[in-house]
């Protein structure tokens, strides 16, 4: 990669913007000059560009640009707005961990009611001992900048054995504008134990904000475990989410991803089945209109055999926007017996809508059951035809035929209630698109 | 009354003209067929008095309940009265027949000013109707027409007609790809749903779904004309004589 070209007008203020919040920046001296180290690393990178193969379509010098100075600590008026915003968006019967503008959020969290099942720290709080939480499987840029300014998060712990009762839900919420909001969080899901997981990514009136947020879940063995990832943020902000999963054996997970905002949007998941007999489900939605850009990019990494993998995407693009999709499969030599599918199909609602997809497999073993498929077009007209001969406006045929669409993934979704939540999710998109 | 006027319709697609001037009057409680070679233009008269895309209309009208039908959208014309059973119902996967039927009907009664059906009265009168029908309740909780016979195909159709009480039905072909017993059961169903205000106009290019559904007035349609009209027994005499002698009239 060129150096020359990366260490640009982004690293100086990024630079700029370490400097001024190191203050604010939790942990003990080991954990500080851990930051500094990814802080380096960050600048000596700067934002990816096209010519990094991993980023090669979402090209965030061009996109972004800046990173702008991190949030301010919430005062009172933006724990005001951001109670509001827990209302609108909390998942009916969870336990709420709610972090404002990169802070954790007491009053607004339910933590004495998870204190009986889930042992839970503040990222702040587990930094004074182990700057081990600022370490992950897989590293560039945004995860390095994100390892070096994270200002808050959550790090659970469920024990062995645990049938949490309820979901947790963590709900990023930025009130601030034009400012940034770094978070790392931490789950560790004990063996045989039974959590839903939801994070939640939305806007408390703030506009042109950036988050960057960091989630490293482990899984122990025979656990049963669901998560959903519902991103939501305000139509010209910028979101970077990264994700580390490590899967036990005999493990069900089950994982969706939804993306409804944000100007520029991307999930990188990096989950490896490192347990045999384990069951992966990683599916997404990407629900994007006017220059939005959603990427979302899943490496599924089949380190031991006999594991299941299977990924349903769709993507509805509308107006410009751009719609991202790549997914890696790697089996590894000794992983025998792999079954892994992936299926992506994007719906082009205009001419000037834009979908890429990439599927690409690494496989080393010789017994194995991989594949992919991608396909994408516009809606099909013979169908409108068929329900506007039967009474449906434009508008509406095209609704149920996205509806339609997008339910391929969404019925992906193991459980009821948070399957019907995100089948609203995406009805009240098709509302605001007519 | 006319229900249905069609004038000197003249009709293009891709710059080929198919409808030569076709002219054609139904009235209220009348059951015309249509019948005429492949070729004729019947399927493009159904298809540009339902308001498919891809036909060009370059002269005449076509007049619905005295209204210009062709100044309407597709779903203005289903709210008006207007249905089109088609010749090959299209598979729409991941849309129950259910939240279809009634997704359909309460788009047709919010565009004509009324309320929309209680759940309690949908459900009763799909129950009725689709048991008439020898449709079974599970088909309806599948996608609409997916991994259905061609006949359960044509059923779901005249289901549609049946909830939706258009006032003019157009069979295009429902014969193609029935057996005798699927036809018998698809007429049946058309037959019930004969009345004094409704008119129906059925398109077919075999005498045989005649004998099922006996029509008022016949109709033979060669190169994009009407060219003889008569009563059902001309019917039996192209079962006789077949299309040739049109061929040459038009």
């Amino acid at each position: 990669m060129n150096v020359a070209v990366a260490k640009t007008g982004n690293g100086r203020a990024v630079s700029d913007l370490f400097a001024s919040a190191e203050g604010r920046l939790a942990g003990s001296p080991s954990v500080i000059a851990v930051r500094r180290e990814a802080f380096e690393t960050y600048e000596r990178l700067g934002l990816p560009h096209r010519r990094i193969e991993e980023w090669k379509y979402t090209d965030l010098r061009a996109l972004v640009g800046e990173v702008p100075p991190l949030a301010a600590a919430p005062d009172a008026a933006a724990l005001k707005r951001a109670a509001d915003a827990v209302k609108t968006h909390a998942i009916v019967g969870a336990r709420k961990l709610v972090l404002v503008d990169g802070v954790f959020a007491a009053d607004l969290s339910d933590v004495k009611a998870l204190a009986s099942e889930v042992s839970f720290k503040t990222l702040r709080e587990a930094l004074e001992k182990d700057s081990g939480l600022l370490t992950t499987a897989a590293t560039d840029a945004v995860i390095a900048l994100n390892a070096a300014m994270a200002t808050d998060g959550v790090v659970l712990s469920i024990a062995d054995g645990t049938q949490l009762s309820a979901p947790i839900q963590i709900i990023h919420i930025a009130t601030a504008a034009s400012a940034s909001g770094f978070t790392r969080s931490q789950v560790a899901i004990g063996k045989g134990a039974r959590a839903t997981i939801v994070e939640s990514f939305v806007a408390a009136g703030a506009k042109a904000y950036q988050v960057n947020d960091a989630l490293t879940v482990t899984v122990g063995d025979d656990a049963d475990v669901a998560h959903i990832r519902l991103m939501d943020d305000a139509p010209d902000a910028v979101n970077v989410s990264s994700h580390f999963v490590t899967i036990g054996a005999n493990v069900k997970f089950n994982f969706f991803n939804m993306t409804t905002g944000a100007a520029v949007s991307r999930l990188q998941g990096f989950i490896t089945l490192a347990g045999e007999g384990s069951e992966l489900s990683a599916n997404g939605v990407n629900l994007l209109q006017k220059t939005e850009h959603g990427d979302t990019t899943l490496v599924v990494d089949h380190a031991v055999p006999n594991c299941v993998s299977r990924e349903v995407f769709r993507a509805v693009i509308d107006d410009r926007a751009h719609s991202v999709f790549q997914g890696r499969i790697i089996v590894r030599p000794d992983a025998q017996k792999t079954d892994g599918k992936m299926m992506t199909r994007a719906l082009l609602l205009s001419d000037e809508a834009e979908a890429d997809n990439k599927p690409e497999l690494e496989i080393f073993a010789d017994d194995v059951s991989c594949g992919h498929g991608a396909t994408a077009g516009a809606l099909d007209d013979s169908l409108l035809f068929y329900l506007k001969a039967r009474g449906l406006p434009e508008k509406q045929a095209q609704a149920l035929l996205i509806q339609a669409f997008v339910g391929e993934a969404i019925e992906q979704i193991a459980d009821d209630g948070l399957r019907e939540h995100v089948i609203g999710i995406a009805e009240r998109w098709l509302e605001r698109r007519s | 009354m006319a229900l249905l006027e069609v004038k000197d319709l003249k009709v293009r697609v891709e710059e080929r003209e198919i409808l030569h001037g076709l002219t054609l009057t139904v009235n209220e409680g009348e059951v015309h067929a249509i019948m005429g070679p492949n070729g004729s233009g019947k399927s493009t008269l159904s298809h540009v008095i339902a308001g498919k895309p891809g036909y060009e209309v370059t002269d005449g009208q076509i007049l619905f309940k005295g209204e210009d039908l062709l100044e309407m959208d597709p779903n203005e014309r289903a709210a008006k009265g207007v249905f089109l059973a088609f010749q090959y119902p299209v598979e729409i996967p991941g849309v129950a027949t259910m939240t279809f039927l009634r997704t359909a009907l309460n788009a047709q009664r919010k565009a004509r000013g009324e309320s929309e059906y209680s759940t309690p009265d949908f459900l009763k009168k799909v129950r009725e109707v689709s048991k008439s029908l020898n449709i079974p309740q599970d088909m309806l909780k599948r996608g609409v027409n997916v991994g259905f016979s061609g006949g359960e195909k044509k059923r779901n159709e005249v289901l549609q007609m049946a909830l939706f009480e258009p006032s003019l039905c157009i069979l295009d072909e429902m014969d193609s790809g029935l057996d005798i017993d699927a036809l018998r059961i698809a007429a049946d169903g058309v037959n019930a749903l004969r009345s004094p205000g409704r008119a129906m106009v059925v398109i077919t290019h075999y005498q045989r779904l005649l004998n099922y559904i006996v029509p008022d007035v016949v109709h033979v349609m060669s190169k994009g004309r009407v060219v003889k009209s008569g009563g059902k027994e001309l019917a039996l005499e192209l079962e006789a004589s077949g299309y040739a002698q049109f061929e040459d009239a038009a």
